[in-house]
């Protein structure tokens, strides 16, 4: 990873004339640079030199009440890796962030070409609907959430006792672990989706019509367009906005946090960042914690790398 | 609007089609505003209506009295309010300066370290929050400053300086640098004319990122649920997760609860539709032009 990184800034010097290097030699960038170094360097660089050494050190109770923590190797990555809880817990989180993620991407391209292709009064109300949602705080979608599916005078089994041959009412939505998660997954969506569609939308507009045209005018239908012409366009946006929502959902933990404080504890409704919570802060085996984010880490880093890659060109233009 | 009736006119065929997806927009319409519809509409109902056996679709003859009851001191509303606004007054000043000039520094000069530092920056932002809590609970701890405006705050300015100065980055890189030495031409000195000519041009960059690291902050939730653990010391957002916890009885009262969600929502939903349009264009910017 690291060798290919320099690669396609190497260009960059020469690529941006809009800032000369005039004064090779001045201190000022150093002394502008320095606050926001100061404060990354407090705030994570501290904190993740922690994690990493404290993620090769038997670092539990005992050491919290003083006790010298012990340097173990690999003893930690080691514990995790051959135990089936981490294990498990990590199939659940990557099963639940490829569902979330596919339904989100969908759904979101699903809704951008829909609004490419609908007047423009339509296209702005569902617009407007989308921004609602996705202006709302987690804390505040969850707890609407919450109402939505509350057992007894939630509109969610109001609604569905109505049709024929069904009586939800009173049925706890969170109590199965299954359905814990579908219903997290399902506001994870309905969260996320709105950004998704209208990235997609705005990139569907700097499709050009003249491409279109010419394509319907050598006959291709509507699903030839969309693979042939509107997908390969959009490829590098659908590529980042894939990235980011896999990222996102991987990580998710305010709302598992959330749903479980309303109603349902334990760590059969665990994902990754609940589960490192409870190991770390909730039990005090802050080494194994410590690891099991090293690995959540690097896993997610060798997902971004393609982001990171793309932010670095356009650093370089 | 003017493209729509554009379409609309080299497709006059295809109507039918145009009807149908309009409807089906609709119904989509609603489904994705709805919960905060109901959030709201259930914000002005008394306890009565709130726990019927049909619900109430619209607040007809609402009552006020939920707003009333939380706005109550004994709530702990405002001081979850005055909390939230320490916070991320705090938080955001020292976040604007210092990804301010931190900005100036990667897009105005050429030094040596300078990728080291982007890639620095795009990294950090890269790595997981949830996964680095552990490790910031445990110095803040160890800092004596669990439960603390500072405590919380340290670590909010490392999370949002990354995202803001790359932004503010994008912006100072569109102001060009030639103005400033046209302005140096005619008498400025370096430090007059970037106040005079760049600075100015510059406010509503800093304002958009302004509003982006206010989001940020003022929104969080997981970290702030770590290190603020004292109900004294709690900020809005904590504030509305333990004001939604139901009572030891198993009740909950609902109207109240969703007066709480709206108050904490509204102003944030005001600002954020302000700024979308950036939003959208600054995590996907470039990856279809370019």
């Amino acid at each position: 990873m690291t060798t290919t990184a320099p690669a396609p800034g190497m260009t960059e010097a020469p690529a941006a004339p809009a800032a000369r290097p005039k004064r090779r030699r001045s201190p000022l960038p150093y002394i502008l640079a320095t606050p926001a170094i100061l404060a990354l360097l407090a705030g994570m660089g501290y904190p993740l030199i922690w994690q990493v050494w404290n993620s090769f050190r038997e670092y539990g109770l005992a050491q919290q009440f003083g006790q010298a923590p012990e340097f173990v190797g690999l003893d930690n990555y080691i514990e995790l890796l051959t135990g089936s809880e981490f294990w498990g817990i990590l199939a659940k989180s990557v099963v639940f962030m490829a569902v979330t993620a596919g339904a989100t991407m969908i759904l979101g391209i699903a809704l951008a070409l829909l609004m490419k292709h609908i007047a423009g009064w339509a296209r702005i109300t569902l617009q407007v609907a989308m921004l609602l949602a996705w202006a709302m705080p987690i804390v505040a979608q969850m707890t609407v959430w919450n109402w939505l599916i509350d057992d007894r005078n939630g509109v969610l089994n109001y609604l569905l006792s109505l049709l024929p041959g069904v009586d939800l009412v009173g049925h706890d939505w969170l109590e199965n672990p299954l359905s814990f998660f579908a219903v997290a997954s399902v506001i994870i969506t309905w969260a996320s989706v709105p950004f998704v569609a209208l990235s997609v939308y705005a990139g569907l507009t700097q499709v050009s019509d003249d491409v279109v045209e010419a394509a319907q005018l050598d006959g291709a239908g509507g699903f030839q367009m969309l693979r042939r012409i509107t997908l390969p366009i959009l490829r590098p946006i659908l590529v980042i906005l894939l990235l980011l929502q896999m990222i996102w959902d991987l990580r998710v933990y305010a709302q598992i946090e959330l749903l479980q404080g309303f109603g349902a504890a334990g760590t059969q409704y665990d994902l990754l960042g609940t589960y490192i919570y409870g190991l770390g802060i909730g039990q005090g085996h802050f080494g194994v914690a410590a690891a099991a984010a090293m690995l959540v880490m690097l896993f997610t880093i060798a997902l971004s790398w393609f982001y990171v890659r793309e932010l670095l060109k356009e650093d370089a233009q | 609007m003017t493209t729509t009736s554009l379409t609309a006119r080299r497709t006059p065929r295809r109507s039918p089609m145009r009807h149908i997806g309009a409807a089906v927009a609709l119904v989509l319409a609603v489904a994705w505003a709805f919960p905060v519809y109901w959030m709201v509409n259930s914000s002005f109902l008394s306890v009565t209506t709130i726990t019927a056996l049909t619900p109430t679709w619209v607040p007809f003859g609402g009552t006020l009295a939920n707003y009333k009851n939380v706005l109550k001191s004994s709530t702990g509303f405002t001081d979850a309010l005055l909390m939230s606004l320490g916070v991320t007054g705090v938080a955001l000043v020292i976040c604007i300066v210092f990804a301010f000039l931190g900005a100036l520094a990667i897009s105005r000069f050429r030094f040596r370290g300078r990728k080291a530092l982007v890639l620095a920056i795009i990294l950090v932002q890269m790595l997981p929050a949830e996964a680095m809590f552990i490790a910031q609970y445990q110095m803040i701890s160890g800092l004596g400053l669990l439960n603390t405006l500072a405590g919380v705050s340290i670590i909010y300015v490392a999370m949002v300086v990354p995202f803001t100065m790359w932004m503010l980055r994008g912006f100072v890189a569109g102001v060009p640098a030639d103005l400033e030495e046209a302005a140096m031409i005619d008498g400025c000195s370096r430090f007059g004319a970037f106040m005079r000519v760049t600075f100015p041009l510059l406010a509503p960059g800093l304002v958009a990122s302004g509003v982006f690291a206010f989001l940020q902050v003022w929104n969080e939730f997981a970290l702030a649920s770590i290190i603020l653990t004292s109900e004294q010391q709690e900020t809005l957002p904590l504030w509305l997760r333990n004001f939604a916890q139901p009572s030891s009885l198993g009740m909950l009262e609902w109207g109240q609860v969703m007066a709480g969600s709206t108050l904490v929502a509204v102003p944030v939903i005001v600002f954020f539709l302000i700024v979308q349009q950036r939003m959208t264009q600054g995590l996907v910017g470039g990856a279809v032009k370019g």
